[in-house]
């Protein structure tokens, strides 16, 4: 029996006295797109960084690839690809420095083809040479999105990655992660658009409280449902 | 292999960063060149109580100097959210401290090499190739324990004010032996404990338990 590529069970995570994670279980499989709805202050962000490895959980188990994040992190975060809400870029590199140094921070081999490819990719071969200071909101995100896919991770995780995009980011954005599920890559992403939520996931999940109050399929909800349960989940 | 070239690979970046944003090296030399020129007016020099002043005032202005520098090592990279990009990275936390601290060394460095013939003009004193031992190791010092805490007060607001509470007592050794053997040069002293073997001393003290615990500094 194959495991699932993401596996989490009862995670925990307090901020001081706070709960923020109350246990959550969930997983996702090879070749899914799991999406993540939930009002603010519900842990989404929370949860990702856990699973990036940038929080330790105060108790559960995640495990990436069949590797435990807290006892193998330094093997699990070449898994994985990151795609924050904010860009978080150095803005004092060129764009194709951006990518250049982040790709001998993964060891990518041949990064230099790499990073052309994904700047073509991702519509910014034209500024290749331009500092990352002088992007938009959009473009900047765009450039995020190519890093998190420079070491070809087999898992994404992206943190409301529509933030700051155009439509045609948009539509990128869905095409990208497309084609990383059908290669076998599996997907995490949180989102306030329920749109995308459905149009984008195999699977939607809602976290409320700190706990995972809904998940199912996407092709067996309306999105009636899934509305009438993140309002209930906002009250 | 990997570590090195990650560590690198961070110091690379770190000096492109500066070369073009110049926020740090021209701070940290105006200030000690300023420093310099103030205590040059401040004290009465003369030829006996040369020694006893110029050393610290020449350490004071590196030790100064060098901590606005270290300030903005880390906290620059925390604001902008960049540290926890540095941290999604398959990176050993030790190649991040190493890098930081090669970079500290490298710009305290410049701003040493640009005050110390400014030191030599004002203070009239000339400058002796063993000078470059008690610098180095000096430097080292306050450049271990600055990286490492300025890891620790960029996790807080306060942090402009907390690196110095933190950094000063602890690099007090390092500053006295380095501002006594750097008078010892001028005129030497009888009796005088080997400044340069516990300047070396205390750089791999310090130097060994940055390593060991910047991991845990550097953690939410």
């Amino acid at each position: 029996m194959s495991h699932p590529y993401l596996e989490i069970t009862g995670l925990k995570k307090n901020y001081g006295l706070k709960p923020v994670l109350r246990g959550v279980d969930l997983a996702v499989e090879r070749g899914q797109r799991v999406a993540l709805l939930g009002a603010n202050g519900a842990g989404k962000t929370t949860l990702l960084r856990v699973l990036a490895g940038l929080t330790e959980p105060d108790a559960g188990k995640v495990c990436i690839g069949g590797l435990d994040i807290t006892r193998d992190g330094l093997q699990a975060r070449r898994l994985i690809g990151f795609v924050s809400h904010q860009p978080y870029l150095y803005d004092d590199l060129t764009v194709v420095e951006n990518l250049h140094f982040f790709g001998r921070m993964y060891a990518v081999k041949q990064r230099k083809e790499r990073a052309s490819i994904l700047l073509e990719r991702v519509g910014l071969a034209k500024r290749a040479s331009e500092r990352a200071s002088s992007l938009s909101r959009g473009q900047s995100q765009r450039l995020a999105l190519a890093r998190a896919l420079l070491h070809a991770p087999r898992l994404l995780l992206l943190d409301e990655p529509d933030t700051g995009l155009d439509e045609d980011g948009i539509t990128l954005l869905e095409t990208l992660l497309n084609e990383h599920a059908r290669d076998g890559g599996a997907v995490l992403f949180t989102t306030h658009q329920l749109e995308h939520a459905m149009q984008w996931s195999d699977r939607i999940g809602l976290l409320n409280g700190g706990r995972m109050a809904y998940q199912r399929e996407t092709r067996e909800v309306e999105a009636g449902s899934v509305r009438q349960a993140y309002q209930e989940a906002l009250r | 292999m990997m570590f090195l070239d990650q560590a690198l690979a961070i110091l690379w970046k770190d000096i492109r960063c500066e070369l073009r944003s110049k926020q740090t090296w021209m701070g940290m030399g105006m200030f000690a060149l300023l420093v310099l020129v103030i205590f040059n007016f401040a004290f009465d020099l003369r030829v006996d109580n040369k020694a006893a002043i110029a050393p610290g005032a020449l350490w004071v202005a590196f030790v100064f100097a060098s901590l606005l520098g270290l300030g903005r090592t880390i906290a620059s990279e925390r604001e902008k959210g960049l540290m926890d990009r540095l941290m999604l990275c398959p990176v050993d936390r030790k190649a991040i401290f190493l890098a930081k601290l090669l970079g500290n060394l490298l710009f305290i460095g410049v701003v040493e090499v640009v005050a110390l013939p400014v030191f030599a003009a004002l203070f009239d004193v000339p400058l002796f190739g063993a000078l470059l031992p008690i610098v180095l190791l000096g430097t080292l010092g306050v450049a271990t324990i600055g990286t490492l805490f300025s890891a620790m007060a960029a996790a807080t607001q306060a942090r402009e004010l907390l690196l110095p509470i933190l950094v000063f007592p602890l690099i007090v050794p390092v500053v006295i032996s380095a501002v006594r053997a750097t008078s010892d040069l001028m005129v030497s002293a009888p009796n005088q404990p080997p400044w340069l073997g516990l300047m070396t001393a205390f750089d791999v003290i310090f130097l060994s338990v940055s390593m060991l615990t910047f991991e845990f500094v550097i953690k939410e």
